[in-house]
């Protein structure tokens, strides 16, 4: 089986850790991951905000990166979720049939990591260890547009030396929502602000979640209110092992 | 006497407005936190199997169905929905426009002499803003429903579909009641406190009278059966039921996309609309009335069917399954933006998620002038966490119509002068197409900073810090280490 990493825009430019996670937590697994190097980004900021003709080429680029793969696997709910749920909407904005078809063969092998992991794998141990209190916080279009369901629950409680506790309210936006956290910025801070009171209250060391795009708006709330909680990727705890944690 | 949004200004600066209000997100807080629990808990409940055979999931599926279905079918129905109406006794008008709905009913209102009517709970005729063209007319609209007695009184807006005053807490209510029902009808009793029981006993006690007294009723409908010619009025209160049936003459201004084709087409809608909007397995009155009957309830039945955008909003292909909207409300006490601003900054009767869609699907999106840009501003106003999609009833996909007006609202302004968030995107476009140009780590940089600095950094920093910039980009790394396989330290 050729794997692809499709590392996402944000982790390339700003957490390469999380990228370079994943590599370690697939090679673990037995998985000889490929990072094909024509990719950049999957388009959802150009969807999300209206501009799909803008859409058109990034899409095509996509395509043109990852087609042939028979998975390609992204740490990020919401760029998976792009590619499965919003790419044939550009494609039949574009009119070109043979970029819809191509779209149409693709997007069902992007996999989200967990579900890469518990669905294709079908490993929910992956043996990690990581000994500290964690909560988590299940990112919307991982919930809602993909359905990952309890996977990354089932892969965190698989754990070494991970004590997981339940964040209140859990499932409620944190508020990032891609270009909306500076469009609507006094809401996006209202809801982030509730959600990191919410992380608070838990008494958790880490804050972990499979997107790092909420994790940015949630992280960067927390440093300046200097609230004390460590913001972590799923992939990096999954791939911390003793001697080499996260 | 209430006011209306006429003049509102754009979400964003409306939200930074009630976002400030402490009082406000305190009661929302509470309030939609009460009424999610209480829907959770009779939504679990059907899931579990009310009959055996059919779970919520079904249930939605034939909701969904039954409004998709006549809706597709819309000329059709509503030419037998005016038949059987007719057939039953009523007078059925057609209106194109808010403006010319208003005409009718006035007209019909000063044909019998009367110089005010009781009002059931009625969304469509706040649409129109009726009130206040009967108060043009000299004619007073008394409302009855219990949270709209409270907006009225208070001269305000209502803030929310099924509980207009969610935004006001008790003691709030208390004080109006004190102030304003002395002044329209009978007082509040000396020594009110702001006990709900006692504050209900008020607005009973103050309504009573104009119940008793009024000739003209004027009702909205939840649903209208073509095959029948029924009206259907779903409500909690029992001012609905005093409405439609104490007075003489009854007139109901009915939206288009309110019609079902069959009598059995009621059943998923009546079971799925109080389980979604009160958290109620069945809600305590529903009124079916056809036509006129001799002896019973209103002489007189009028049936002012109403278009009003309706059209527009059918002819667009992703945008229309709005039209099956119920009015329950679920997607804006699910919703984490309406939990946090309420409803007024939403600029209109329909707020939340459906109102972000609602308003710009009947009204049109890329229209000039400040009310324009305010219409343009709702699909906007989401972060596109799908919780509403989740709880609709009638399952509609509000993030996918939302991204779609938004592309809409793009599409508008194609053309013209690019705005300096279109530049960005373009440039963005352009530079994400190909990843061979330069390195990559750099490029995304220099599009991210771009589109930041056109939407402007300090809207991120204001509250947030950025994060700290790696070393070098996943692709340097890869690139360096033949991706790890030469990892060395640097």
């Amino acid at each position: 089986m050729r794997v692809a990493l499709m590392v996402t825009c944000i982790n390339d430019a700003l957490y390469p850790r999380t990228g370079r996670a994943v590599v370690t937590l697939l090679r673990r697994l037995g998985v000889d991951v490929e990072f094909p190097r024509a990719q950049t980004c999957c388009a959802q900021p150009m969807v999300n905000t209206g501009y799909l003709d803008e859409a058109v080429p990034v899409v095509r680029n996509f395509v043109a990166a990852f087609e042939g793969y028979d998975a390609v696997v992204a740490p990020s709910g919401s760029c998976a979720g792009s590619a499965r749920h919003q790419h044939g909407l550009v494609a039949r904005r574009s009119g070109d049939a043979g970029l819809a078809r191509a779209v149409g063969e693709l997007s069902p092998k992007v996999y989200e990591l967990s579900e890469f992991l518990v669905d294709v794998l079908g490993v929910t141990d992956v043996g990690a260890y990581y000994p500290h209190t964690v909560t988590y916080h299940p990112t919307c279009h991982s919930l809602r547009m993909l359905g990952v369901g309890d996977r990354p629950r089932q892969l965190l409680e698989s754990v070494r030396g991970l004590t997981l506790v339940d964040l209140p309210a859990a499932e409620q936006c944190c508020g990032f929502g891609g270009t909306f956290a500076v469009k609507n910025a006094d809401t996006s801070v209202a809801m982030g602000t509730d959600k990191v009171r919410h992380v608070c209250e838990t008494g958790a060391e880490v804050l972990v979640a499979g997107d790092n795009s909420c994790l940015t708006h949630l992280g960067g709330l927390i440093t300046r209110q200097r609230a004390g909680v460590r913001t972590v990727h799923l992939a990096e705890i999954l791939a911390s092992t003793e001697g080499s944690l996260a | 006497m209430s006011g209306t949004f006429v003049g509102m200004p754009k979400f964003p600066v409306a939200a930074h407005e009630a976002l400030g209000n402490a009082q406000l997100r305190h009661n929302l807080a509470h309030a939609t936190g009460t009424i999610r629990a209480k829907r959770t808990h009779v939504v679990d409940e059907v899931t579990a199997s009310i009959d055996g055979t059919s779970g919520w999931e079904d249930l939605r599926m034939a909701g969904a169905g039954v409004k998709e279905a006549a809706l597709l079918d819309l000329d059709t129905q509503l030419v037998r929905l005016e038949q059987t109406l007719t057939a039953n006794g009523a007078t059925v008008h057609w209106a194109r426009d808010a403006a010319e709905a208003c005409r009718i009913v006035a007209a019909i209102v000063k044909a019998h002499g009367a110089d005010e009517v009781v009002k059931v709970k009625s969304m469509l005729t706040q649409e129109i803003n009726l009130n206040e063209a009967l108060a043009a007319e000299g004619i007073a609209a008394w409302e009855t429903d219990l949270a709209e007695l409270i907006v009225q009184l208070g001269d305000d807006l209502p803030s929310h579909i099924l509980v207009p005053a969610i935004h006001r807490n008790r003691a709030e209510i208390r004080e109006i009641f004190l102030r304003a029902m002395k002044e329209v009808g009978r007082p509040a009793p000396d020594g009110l406190t702001d006990e709900p029981a006692l504050l209900a006993a008020a607005a009973r006690e103050h309504l009573r009278e104009k119940f008793l007294r009024a000739k003209v009723g004027i009702s909205g409908a939840n649903f209208a059966v073509a095959e029948t010619g029924t009206l259907v009025v779903v409500e909690s209160e029992g001012n609905g039921r005093m409405c439609l049936t104490l007075p003489e003459v009854l007139v109901s201004v009915v939206g288009i996309e309110k019609v079902v084709s069959r009598w059995e087409d009621l059943d998923p809608l009546l079971r799925l609309l109080p389980r979604s909007s009160t958290g109620e397995r069945m809600n305590p009155y529903t009124s079916m009335w056809s036509g006129a009957t001799p002896g019973d309830g209103p002489k007189e039945v009028h049936v002012v069917l109403l278009d009003n955008g309706r059209t527009r909003a059918l002819a667009d292909s992703v945008g229309r399954q709005a039209l099956r909207c119920i009015r329950c409300s679920a997607c804006l006490n699910v919703c984490p933006v309406y939990e946090r601003t309420g409803g007024h900054a939403y600029g209109s009767v329909y707020p939340g998620p459906i109102g972000a869609i609602l308003n710009p699907l009947l009204k049109g999106v890329g229209r000039p002038g400040p009310e324009g840009e305010q219409v343009d501003s709702l699909p906007y106003a989401s972060s596109l966490c799908g919780a509403c999609f989740e709880a609709c009833p009638v399952r509609i996909d509000i993030p996918s119509v939302l991204v779609d007006l938004r592309a809409q609202v793009v599409d508008a302004h194609r053309g013209g002068v690019p705005t300096a968030e279109a530049v960005a995107f373009k440039a963005a476009a352009v530079t994400l197409a190909d990843a061979r140009k330069l390195s990559f780590g750099e490029r995304f940089t220099r599009v991210g900073l771009g589109i930041a600095r056109r939407l402007g950094v300090s809207a991120w920093t204001g509250a947030r810090d950025l994060p700290p910039a790696p070393e070098e980009s996943f692709r340097a790394w890869w690139k360096r280490t033949d991706g790890g396989r030469q990892e060395q330290q640097r």
